[in-house]
């Protein structure tokens, strides 16, 4: 039935009797116009879905911020027994395991872009960089399997008793090598953002004009000054763009971090200690809250990592539109 | 000085399997300008790329022959690609300032490639470049602004005085006024003529106006090859071939 | 002529350069080849690990309990199939439509803010994703697959429109031109020449999207939960391969872990078929 209708719809009406019936005009525009509105309706829903997010999470968290107030913002405490409720010790594990992250990855990131636009043949090029491409194919609970069965362990016998030895009066480095923790998840998330950076930086460096690097070459420059002159200099806020997108990549991914990062929800300086971020908190606490505060304020932690993430990946997509928007208009 | 800075002997230069210059021998004197003509896809940017050693840049491009640059072959053994092009300067199509640097720092960066950081030495060199460049009066008082907030005219004087600030005694030139206005292009000629006291120029040109206004020599490239080359009043008027003279008075091109 | 030229590096600072530039182009070299590893190395692993437990069992039965051996994740296999054919009911039509007025009507600023919109749905994190759903739907009809199948759908959507809307923008312009001129009304234009033009890179695109979708987590988590065993309708809690793996992960019972790399497993040579598949007919099309 409904596909007799859609053939008749569709197909069924030959060209030719359009043709030929120019004074139907009216049946012409009012296919045109079924049409226009269902597709402008389809694209503005996805506007509205943007909108119904914000509103009925901020709805669903308004318990939480008339109850706790400020000190849901302030306070590092997160206890159903006492009721007590605050998002910090969750934002410092969100903030500190994406920036450890995003430090790891853009030194590769930036350098794999470099090897492969400027200096690989291509036949090598192609197959590298395949290979870096399907690491953002690869699930987050696989990579979440892997970091909690192998990155971890790895870290606990071979790089943390080695930190330890020889950094182990420096803060950020001390207390039980467990291979969980904060620096697993930083190194597990640098992994899963690397071809995010490297891809959008390829982008970039890829719209900076040949001539560019002809100039340093023709002035006199060497492979690596050439890069840096004319690749790196130029393409620097198209570069940092890229790395803010990973960095909100970093900042939203839950399964991965939730497997690795030990789901602690205290503040601690040092990186080899359990920590817990906005996203892994959610993952581990919102199908079993004990109370409709304690959910309220989960929402709430929501919220906040949904604007944190739109605001950071709206500067991100502003910055690569402009840089984007600028080699086409200028040279 | 007298006598030949360039020398080319039996030059041919590919891409992949293309054979865009087909034994091209051709020699410059100081303080002299060459203009090399010929429709477009004749090899002659291709030629002149090979005379700083940045045609092998180009994936899939080499080329073979000899170039003596002041009496050194620049593709013997033993020479670097890097070293050739600090003594051979370029000047291309589009005027292409770095972005990211200011208009001081465009002219100086040769010069600190090069591995001078004294500043008096640096703004000393900067200054005679870009009043060599005529660019002086125009941009003194905002050397610290970045060199693309210039107009194109500008901006190619820029990378003249770029070139120029490393002395090199050799600036080649690839149709350096085609992307320009006519205003611009004449200030571009003038100072081609007057450069010629301090360096020799190879230009690369599709305007046959341009070629007659400034060069000495001029030499027609066709196909790859070298076709004619001799003193441009002569080239232009009586030309000894035949395809010469069909190209100067429009017969194809 | 006696030449001052010296064209061969022998400077001290040449040489330094010269060094540099060498070292540092083998520094990114290693930098490459360092990226190009976690891939290789997880791959390797996941499939080690998975293949052996790969056994008729894992595709047809049901978990057994903790502590004891054997069973599979036939309910996951299942519930994972069941919500990610529900979510393209939704999510392919709707984001195709969405993908489509941005290419063919959308110009000026209304269209930017909605491709602005749609870029940021994108980057919504997967968990908030969930939330949404948690308010929209599970508060009033519980846990379930159609809760679960509509927060996969609100990821796929944005991910299908742009990949439409890039594709269709691929289309000369003189083709619609072409169609308009005969008389055709534009809808017919879109429907009947534009798209069966590019259909084969659009189902790319799709197949894509099925395969980011597929591995989801975050937003089934609290939407459709998980199921230790088959799910009775599609209104009721539902297994699904990425919660059954992680739950197993957690477990700390050595033969769930087994079973939860078999899985992943799945999911990897899922996610793999349909990448290397898409790339071998962009290739192919291409050559």
């Amino acid at each position: 039935m409904v596909t007799e209708l859609v053939e008749k719809l569709f197909f069924t009406r030959e060209i030719s009797e359009e043709i030929s019936l120019p004074l139907k005009k009216r049946d012409v525009h009012f296919g045109d116009k079924v049409f226009y509105y269902l597709l402008k309706g389809a694209s503005w829903g996805i506007v509205f879905l943007l909108l119904a997010m914000v509103g009925l999470i901020l709805k669903m968290s308004w318990p939480a911020f008339s109850t706790l107030g400020w000190t849901f913002f302030t306070s590092a405490e997160w206890n159903s027994w006492t009721q007590e409720f605050g998002v910090l010790s969750f934002i410092y594990g969100t903030v500190i395991s994406s920036l450890l992250a995003v430090a790891f990855a853009v030194p590769v990131s930036v350098g794999v872009a470099l090897f492969l636009n400027e200096l690989a043949p291509s036949w090598l090029a192609r197959p590298l960089g395949f290979l870096i491409e399907m690491l953002a194919a690869i699930p987050s609970i696989v990579y979440g399997l892997w970091g909690l069965f192998v990155l971890a362990p790895l870290l606990r016998t071979y790089v943390q008793p080695v930190l330890l030895d020889y950094f182990g009066w420096f803060p950020l480095f001390q207390g039980p090598p467990l291979g969980v923790g904060m620096l697993c998840a930083g190194v597990l998330l640098a992994i899963m953002i690397t071809p995010t950076i490297s891809a959008m930086t390829r982008e970039v460096f890829k719209a900076i004009p040949v001539s560019h690097r002809e100039a340093a070459l023709g002035l006199g420059a060497t492979r690596w000054e050439m890069l840096k002159l004319a690749v790196l200099k130029t393409g620097t806020s198209g570069i940092i763009g890229a790395v803010i997108l990973g960095l909100g990549r970093a900042l939203g991914e839950t399964m991965a971090v939730t497997m690795v990062i030990g789901n602690k929800s205290e503040i601690h300086l040092s990186l080899f200690e359990s920590g817990q971020t906005m996203a892994s908190i959610l993952a581990n606490q919102y199908a079993e809250a004990d109370s409709d505060l304690q959910l309220a304020a989960l929402t709430a932690v929501g919220l906040t990592l949904f604007m944190v993430s739109l605001i950071i990946n709206s500067i991100a997509r502003f910055i690569v539109w402009k840089v984007e928007k600028g080699f086409k208009g200028g040279k | 000085m007298d006598g030949e800075v360039l020398k080319v002997e039996k030059l041919n230069a590919y891409f992949n399997d293309f054979h865009a210059v087909k034994d091209v021998d051709l020699s410059v004197n100081y303080h002299e300008v060459v203009a090399l003509i010929g429709p477009s896809g004749c090899g002659k940017s291709t030629f002149i790329r090979c005379l700083n050693r940045l045609h092998e840049e180009v994936p899939g491009a080499r080329c073979t022959g000899n170039v003596w640059l002041d009496g050194q072959n620049i593709y013997g053994k033993g020479v670097d690609p890097v070293v050739v092009r600090r003594n051979v300067g370029m000047v291309f199509q589009k005027p292409n300032p770095f972005p990211g640097l200011s208009i001081f720092d465009n002219v100086a960066v040769g010069l600190r490639l090069a591995g001078v950081t004294k500043k008096s030495v640096l703004s000393e060199a900067v200054e005679e470049a870009l009043r060599k460049s005529a660019l002086w009066t125009e941009v003194k008082d905002k050397l610290k602004k970045p060199g693309t907030g210039l107009s194109g005219g500008q901006q190619q004087r820029l990378c003249i005085a770029r070139a120029l600030a490393v002395k090199p005694p050799v600036i080649l030139m690839d149709e350096p006024t085609s992307a320009l206005d006519p205003i611009s292009t004449a200030k571009i000629e003038e100072l081609i003529v007057e450069l010629k006291n301090d360096v020799t120029v190879v230009i690369v040109t599709h305007n046959m106006q341009q070629a007659s206004r400034i060069s000495g020599r001029t030499a027609f490239f066709l196909l790859g090859e070298l076709i004619e080359y001799g003193k441009t009043s002569k080239i232009f008027t009586k030309p000894q071939n035949l395809k010469t003279e069909q190209y100067i008075t429009g017969r194809f091109g | 002529m006696a030449s001052k030229l010296n064209l061969k590096v022998t400077s001290f600072t040449d040489r330094k350069r010269k060094l540099k530039s060498q070292l540092i182009i083998g520094v990114l070299l290693f930098l490459a080849l360092l990226a190009c590893f976690p891939f290789l190395f997880i791959s390797a692993y996941v499939i080690s690990k998975g293949i052996g437990s790969l056994d008729w069992a894992f595709f047809t039965q049901l978990p057994k309990g903790p502590g004891e051996t054997g069973g599979g994740m036939a309910n996951a296999i299942l519930g994972s199939g069941t919500m990610v054919l529900m979510c393209c009911l939704l999510g392919i039509p709707w984001g195709m439509a969405a993908g489509i007025y941005l290419s063919e009507y959308g110009e000026g600023k209304t269209a930017r803010i909605l491709r602005f919109a749609t870029d940021l749905l994108t980057s919504v994190p997967s968990i908030v994703v969930g939330i949404f759903i948690y308010g929209l739907i599970v508060i009033y009809f519980g846990f379930s697959a159609h809760a679960g199948a509509t927060a996969l759908a609100v990821i796929m959507l944005p991910i299908v429109a742009r990949s439409t809307e890039e594709i269709l923008k691929l289309i000369p312009n003189h083709i619609r031109e072409a169609g308009l001129a005969l008389g055709i009304p534009r809808w017919k234009v879109i429907l009947r020449i534009l798209v069966p033009g590019c259909v084969g890179a659009l189902v790319t695109g799709v197949m894509l999207a099925i395969a980011r979708v597929a591995g989801e987590t975050a937003p089934l988590l609290f939407t459709a939960l998980g199921n230790q065993f088959f799910a009775d309708s599609l209104s009721q809690p539902t297994a699904s391969l990425p919660v059954q793996i992680y739950n197993f992960a957690k477990s700390g019972f050595p033969d769930l872990e087994r079973q939860a790399w078999a899985g992943a497993l799945i999911l990897v040579l899922f996610v793999f078929v349909i990448n290397f598949g898409t790339r071998a007919f962009i290739y192919y099309k291409k050559s």
